[in-house]
Parts: structure tokens; sequence; C-alpha cells
């Protein structure tokens, strides 16, 4: 190959979004490790948390935001994928590779969403988030009467997954710690973050996701400009649903357990917030939302018992405050706290254009 | 676009070198094993504080009744702390709501554990919840002491689990000793069971037909959650079933009695100790029925078992030591069977802190609680802690309830798990506080 060539190779890189989703997952990476090596086992813990809320909050922010497809039913996708990787990880001697669990996880709930954005492609607005909604109010029912191998009301309890040899030192290599079980579930959702952010945004900024904001915008010019509708939304639903699986699947090794209790219905309706407190179809807004459902509550009850209120009091008061965030935000930033901070920066930079559809251009 | 990309490029790079000079000074391990048991003091202990952590469902469906325990304890630690405490300790108490939802008790018990730092943990309630979190504290070695539902896995197997002990009569013994009564005082009775689909179910089931195996004429079982039952009511009903025994949280002893006055069934009825509770069902009663059931108590006549004295025990000297208890040191509200519950978890606390010595250790206390038994404490019957066995409360007495009022129907019968035979020993029944009110248990051996 001539060095013309490969100069111009690097050239057409560099301007792809490939080129530019892998760089930022790479800072990403560096950011995470940087941060997961400084802060104490009980963050490590919330990180892990936030990880897995953040992948199914990603993966709603593309279904809503790109596609306009309201989802109840997230909550019982991640089900899918918590009692799959639970299943492969009760009670096992030698457990598969992480990797083909999670992977696994991923195949198993898109499946379940294949079925179920199948039906929901010929469903539309209210309609779709009614369907969806009786699958989060179905899930627990099915664990139940599957209780034989689905452990019923009880839950299967998943045991915690050791970190390989050659991870361990490799992260010992770059940062001379050891790793725990905390903060190797850490990593594990992290780079499950970071892989499929780094995939979300390039599906969008690629031509399925040009057609996903076609058809969110306008069906009939759409279908006319040649796109079939309802694949395309079965599409986003599937993606959208392996978010999910794989969410599910971290969820079940940090919970240490898959239970119908631990997906009520405001597991889905905090999804969704997020996404709203977020701003609509931002990957970066997906990850705010998820960092403020995992530290919100804890931090609010915290402040509230160092006010000297009773327990009952601090617990109740973290309910509270996330609920006023989120008319707050609604009121004073409609798209979003990210996206109402990018339009701002973008009045500032061209005083002359009108804000931007807060759903528009939002996944770069 | 183009330079901002490049920009972030070197930026990106910067970084990416910055973190790995910063860190490369690691390299390989150190060869030399380093010891890590250097024997510090004690997590969760001070020269002057013990931090105990609990979780319980404050908020939410499961609070009714539970949310009380945990006022109950901290009313007693209170009463130990005004008075000077244990070894000079003062007990401090922390309560984290779980919202009986495994992912937030996850959630909870790693900020109590990693960031609170307890010494131990103490009550935390409920099977689904607490099976989210046991291998996590039985792998950070910290103790989980008197964990507050009767599920056998607590206690059945102390080598996996050797931090973790039970509480109450776990529910295949309860199954058991209703079951014998059953047989001696109801041969001809056609028994139907009414049962929660989990282990309070399945080992209760168990137990029961030990004994009335033949008598069974209906199985009906419940999701918790799943609200309706009128079609397990029914079908106890259809089957002829004249003695219903229900082994069921309270809600559903609420429903199962709102439902069986609708369809006018009217079998004996007998309710395990746990959805028994006649001052809560009788609240959930008028709340679910909306004030058509008042103040007619629906529960009078109505068979279950009792392990710690309650309430209505006012001539109890235990129950006069919570009460009193509760007068100086209670918050909102009154005495309740609930908050007795959690008086009592709190009591054998401070009598296992004690028995782990002037300066107590995790492994120290574990080693305490397997050698408490018959040490006087208000649960009517023994404990049966052993090195073999970390299961708690060894039995219960079968009570009729008369108004508010348990009027006991056979001594305290002890037994254990499979075919151990059933016993009558009164012996910890019999037993009073001291005079103090705490315990004052010598340190273990």
């Amino acid at each position: 190959m001539s060095r013309v060539a490969f100069g111009s190779l690097i050239g057409h890189l560099r301007r792809t979004p490939l080129r530019r989703n892998l760089i930022g997952g790479l800072i990403g990476l560096v950011v995470v490790i940087l941060v997961l090596e400084s802060v104490s086992p009980f963050r490590q813990g919330q990180f892990a948390t936030m990880a897995y809320l953040g992948i199914a909050v990603g993966g709603l922010t593309v279904l809503t935001g790109l596609n306009g497809q309201l989802s109840l039913g997230h909550g019982a996708l991640m089900a899918v994928g918590a009692y799959t990787a639970a299943l492969m990880l009760h009670d096992v001697d030698k457990p598969l590779p992480l990797p083909v669990v999670m992977l696994l996880s991923v195949l198993v709930t898109v499946v379940v969403g294949a079925v179920v954005g199948v039906a929901a492609a010929r469903l539309h607005g209210p309609y779709i988030a009614g369907a969806t909604l009786a699958l989060a109010v179905a899930m627990p029912g099915i664990a139940s009467f599957f209780g034989d191998n689905l452990g019923g009301e009880q839950g299967l309890s998943v045991s915690t997954p050791e970190a390989p040899g050659w991870f361990a030192d490799a992260v010992y290599f770059l940062t001379a710690h050891d790793v725990t079980g905390t903060k190797y579930l850490a990593y594990v959702g992290w780079i499950g973050l970071i892989i499929s952010f780094v995939l979300l945004a390039n599906l969008s900024a690629s031509r399925v996701g040009r057609t996903w904001r076609a058809v969110r915008d306008d069906e009939a010019a759409a279908e006319l400009a040649g796109i079939n509708v309802g694949r395309a939304r079965v599409k986003a639903f599937v993606v959208s649903a392996a978010c999910a699986g794989l969410a599910g699947g971290v969820m079940a090794m940090v919970v240490r357990i898959a239970a119908p209790s631990g997906f009520p219905l405001t597991l889905s309706l905090s999804l969704l917030t997020a996404v709203v407190l977020g701003g609509l179809g931002s990957l970066f807004g997906a990850l705010i939302g998820a960092a403020l459902l995992t530290f919100l509550p804890q931090a609010v009850t915290g402040l509230g018992q160092s006010l000297g209120l009773g327990d009952l009091q601090s617990a109740q008061l973290a309910p509270l405050v996330y609920g006023l965030t989120l008319v707050l935000v609604i009121l004073l930033a409609p798209a979003g706290l990210v996206g109402t901070i990018r339009n701002a920066w973008r009045r500032r930079q061209s005083p002359d254009t009108a804000p931007i559809h807060p759903q528009q251009e939002a996944m770069q | 676009m183009k330079r901002w990309t490049k920009q972030m490029t070197r930026i990106a790079g910067l970084i990416t070198v910055g973190a790995l000079v910063a860190a490369c000074g690691a390299g390989g391990r150190p060869s030399s094993g380093s010891s890590s048991d250097t024997a510090a003091a004690e997590v969760g202990i001070t020269k002057d504080t013990v931090t105990v952590g609990a979780t319980f469902p404050l908020t939410g469906v499961a609070a009714p009744g539970y949310s009380e325990i945990p006022t109950g304890a901290q009313a007693y630690f209170d009463y130990v702390n005004a008075n000077g405490g244990v070894n000079g300790r003062k007990i401090k108490y922390i309560v984290r709501d779980d919202g009986y939802n495994p992912t937030t008790t996850s959630e909870v018990t790693n900020e109590l554990v990693l960031k609170d730092q307890v010494f131990a943990m103490l009550g935390a309630l409920g099977t689904p919840t607490h099976s989210a979190v046991v291998d996590f504290l039985n792998s950070e070695k910290v103790p989980d002491l008197f964990v507050s539902s009767g599920s056998i896995q607590w206690g059945n197997d102390p080598k996996a689990k050797p931090y973790t002990f039970g509480w109450q009569p776990d529910y295949e013994i309860e199954g058991k000793i209703i079951g014998q009564w059953v047989a001696k005082n109801m041969p001809d009775a056609k028994v139907g069971l009414f049962l929660q689909d989990d282990d309070l179910g399945v080992d209760s089931e168990k137990g029961v037909r030990r004994y009335i195996d033949k008598q069974i004429v209906k199985v009906a079982k419940y999701t918790s959650g799943n609200t309706d039952v009128a079609p397990q009511i029914a079908a106890l009903k259809a089957s002829g079933a004249d003695l219903v025994l229900g082994f069921n949280v309270p809600a559903y002893t609420a429903l199962s009695q709102l439902v069986a006055m609708k369809l006018n069934y009217k079998p004996k009825w007998f309710y395990a100790n746990i959805g028994s509770d006649p001052e809560l069902i009788g609240s959930l009663l008028s709340k679910f029925s909306e004030g058509a059931v008042g103040k007619v108590n629906p529960l009078d006549g109505v068979l279950t078992t009792e392990y710690i004295p309650g309430v209505d025990a006012t001539d109890n000297a235990w129950v006069q030591l919570w009460q009193k208890v509760w007068d100086k040191h209670g918050k909102d509200g009154h005495l309740t069977n609930y908050r007795i519950y959690g008086m009592s978890e709190a009591y054998a606390f401070v009598q296992a802190l004690q028995a782990a010595g002037k300066n107590p250790t995790r492994k120290g206390i574990v080693d305490a609680v397997e050698k408490m038994g018959n040490d006087a404490g208000p649960p009517l019957a023994p404990f049966r802690y052993s090195a073999d066995s970390h299961l708690g409360i060894s039995g219960m007495r079968v009570v009729q309830l008369k108004g508010l009022v348990a009027d006991p129907l056979t001594p305290v019968l002890v037994t254990d798990l499979g075919a151990a035979p059933i016993k009558e020993d009164d012996s910890a029944a019999k037993d009073g506080p001291p005079a103090s009110g705490i315990p004052e248990v010598k340190p273990a051996g």
C-alpha cells in the first residue's frame, strides 16, 4: 500500500463517526479506570449500578428519542436478561465465561424484544406504551408460574463471578490495585456500557439511524422515500431490547439475585424518567439520568439522616426529591438537562439559528 | 468540526499517556507474600460505640407492621445506651429502607457494610430481600444476626453461611407443631391449606404433612402481589374444607377473611404466627373494606401460635419491661407486637455482644451466638444455635385469639427440622428479665 493511500485512509477514518465514537469510547475507558480506582468500594458498587441503569436508559433513549416509540416495558426486558444470566450463574460450579453469559442474555432478550417489537410496530403512540406496560405487569407472574425453574417469588440467587486471572493482572499492571468483586463488576458494567454506547452512537449516525429519525418525524414521507416503516420500528425495538438484556445481565450479578420483586413497574417508569431528565435521544443524557437514579436517592436519604430526620422520613424524602427534580427539569429545561445545555450553547455560538429540535442531532 | 476532532484526539492521547505513566509504577506484583491479617481494631467498633445495621421495608406494600420493628429495636437500644451501653460502648443502630425490593436491599446493604462500616447486621427482614445479600455478608465476614424471616435457609447450613443466624421458629417446625395439634385435637377435620407460594408455603406444608397428610383435602396457593384471592378461597370452599390452615403474610389474612365473608364461607381458621397479628389485621381489614368491616374483630376465635409474649399479656414481666422501655424511649405510637419483636431481637443482640467479651470481634460474636441457648430471654423457647445449626427459636405454643388476647391452648412445644420429635418445654417461658432490664451475660469462654 502506498503512503499516499494510507494517509488518505487515515484522513478518511478520522472523518467518520466510527473513528470519533471509538476515540470517545477510549477516553471514556480511561476516565472509568481513573474514577473506579480512586473511589471507595461502596462508590464502586454504586458505579456498577449506574452502569447497568445507563445501558438500559441508553437503549430506551434511542428507541424513544430516535424512533419515537414509548416503551413502558423495559423493566420486563431487563428481567429477561437478568433471569437468563441468573439461570447460568445459579448454583453452578463452573460457570461459562462472563462474555458468553452476557451475550446469551442479550440474545434471549433480543428474541423476546423481536416478538414484542413486531406487535408494537403495528401500534402507535399510547397503544405501544399500553402493550409494553402489559409486558411489565405480566413479567412477575411469569416468574411465579414457572416457579420450579425460575425460583418463584424468591427468585434465583446469583453467585458473583470472580475476576479471571488475566483481567486482575491487567488491572494490577495498570493501577497497582487488586480487583475486588465489586470493582470487577463495576468494570464489567462500564465496559459493557462503553461498548453498547459506541455501537448505539454509530448506529444512530448511520443509514439505519437516519431511517429511524425519518420514521419518527413523518411516517408518510418516510414510506414515500422507500423506507419500510414497520421494519425500521422492529429494528429499533430489537436494538433497544438488546441493551435492556445486557443491562439485566449486569444487574443480576450486581444485585446477586433475580427475583420478581426486583422488577416492579416502577423500574420501567424510572428508566423513562431518566431518559426525560437527561434529554430525549441523548446518550450522554442517558448517563446523567442513570447517575441521578443511582446517586440522588442515597444522597438525599443520607442528607435527611444527617439533618436529624427519622429513618422513615429520610426514606420518604428520596422519592419526593426525585419527583421534584423531575418536575423542575420539565418546567425549566424541557429538552432535558443535556438537551437544554446544548441548545443554549448553540444559541451562543450562532444566535441567528432557531433552537434545534431537542431530538435531532442529539446523538452525536 | 475537523479541528475539534484533532484537538480531542490530542487531549485523548495526553490523558491516555498521562494515565499510563502515572500508573505504570506497579508493573508486576510484589513477590513477597504480605500478611493481610493484621489484628487492627474491629470494623464498626470504637472505644465507645458499636455500629449495627439493618434493612427493613419502611415504605411500600410491606411497610405496615414491619416498619414498626426497627422502632422497637431503636427504643431498646436507646434504653441500653441511657444506662451506660454495653461495656461502656453505646449502640449505634442504622436502619435503611429497602421497600421490600431485593435490588434496593443490595444497594443499601452495600452502603451499610462498605460506607457506614457496621460491625454486624441485625434483624434484616424478608426472604427474597435477604437472599440477595446473604452471600455478600458472608464473604465480607459480617455477622448477620437474627434474620427476620422464618426461612430455614438462614440456619440449616452453617458451613455455607457461617455468619448468618435465623431468629424466629422456622416455617417447617411451625408446620409440624400445627400439624400435630390438629391431628390430636381435630382428627376429623377436613383440612384446607392456604399457602404463600414461596419458602413460607413450601416449608410449612412439608411440616404439616408429616402429621395430617391424609386429612388435607385441598391446597390453595397464592402469589404475593396478586391481591385477588377469590379463586383460592372458592376452591377451598368447594372442597368442603372445614378447617383452613393459612400460612400467609398479614395482608393475605385480611384478604382471605374478606373474601370468605363475601362467599359466606365459615370454616375454622388457623393462621400461622406471621400472619395473625390481630391489631394489624383489624386495621388492614377496615382499610381494604373501606370501613365496611368496622370495629368487630374478625379474628375472634381464630387459632394461631406465639413464640414471644405479645402486648396482650400485660402481666408478663417481659411485656412490662417493653412497656417501660417504650414509654420512656418510644417515639410516635404505642407498643405493638411488631415493636416487641424488634425489642426482643435487640435484647438478644445485647446478650450476644456481652457474651463476645470486652473487646468483641466479628468472629467472636459468631462464636458467642453459637453458644447462646438457655440464657434467659424473651422467647418462649430456647434457641437452637450451635456449630451445626444456626436456626433460631426452637418452638412455640398454640393459642386461640379471644378479642385481642391470646389464650394458650398448649404448653410451649419445641422441636427441630425433619423427624425430630415434638416435646413440651416450658423452661424458657417462665424466666423474667433482670431488674435492670439489661441482660447480664458473662463472656463465653
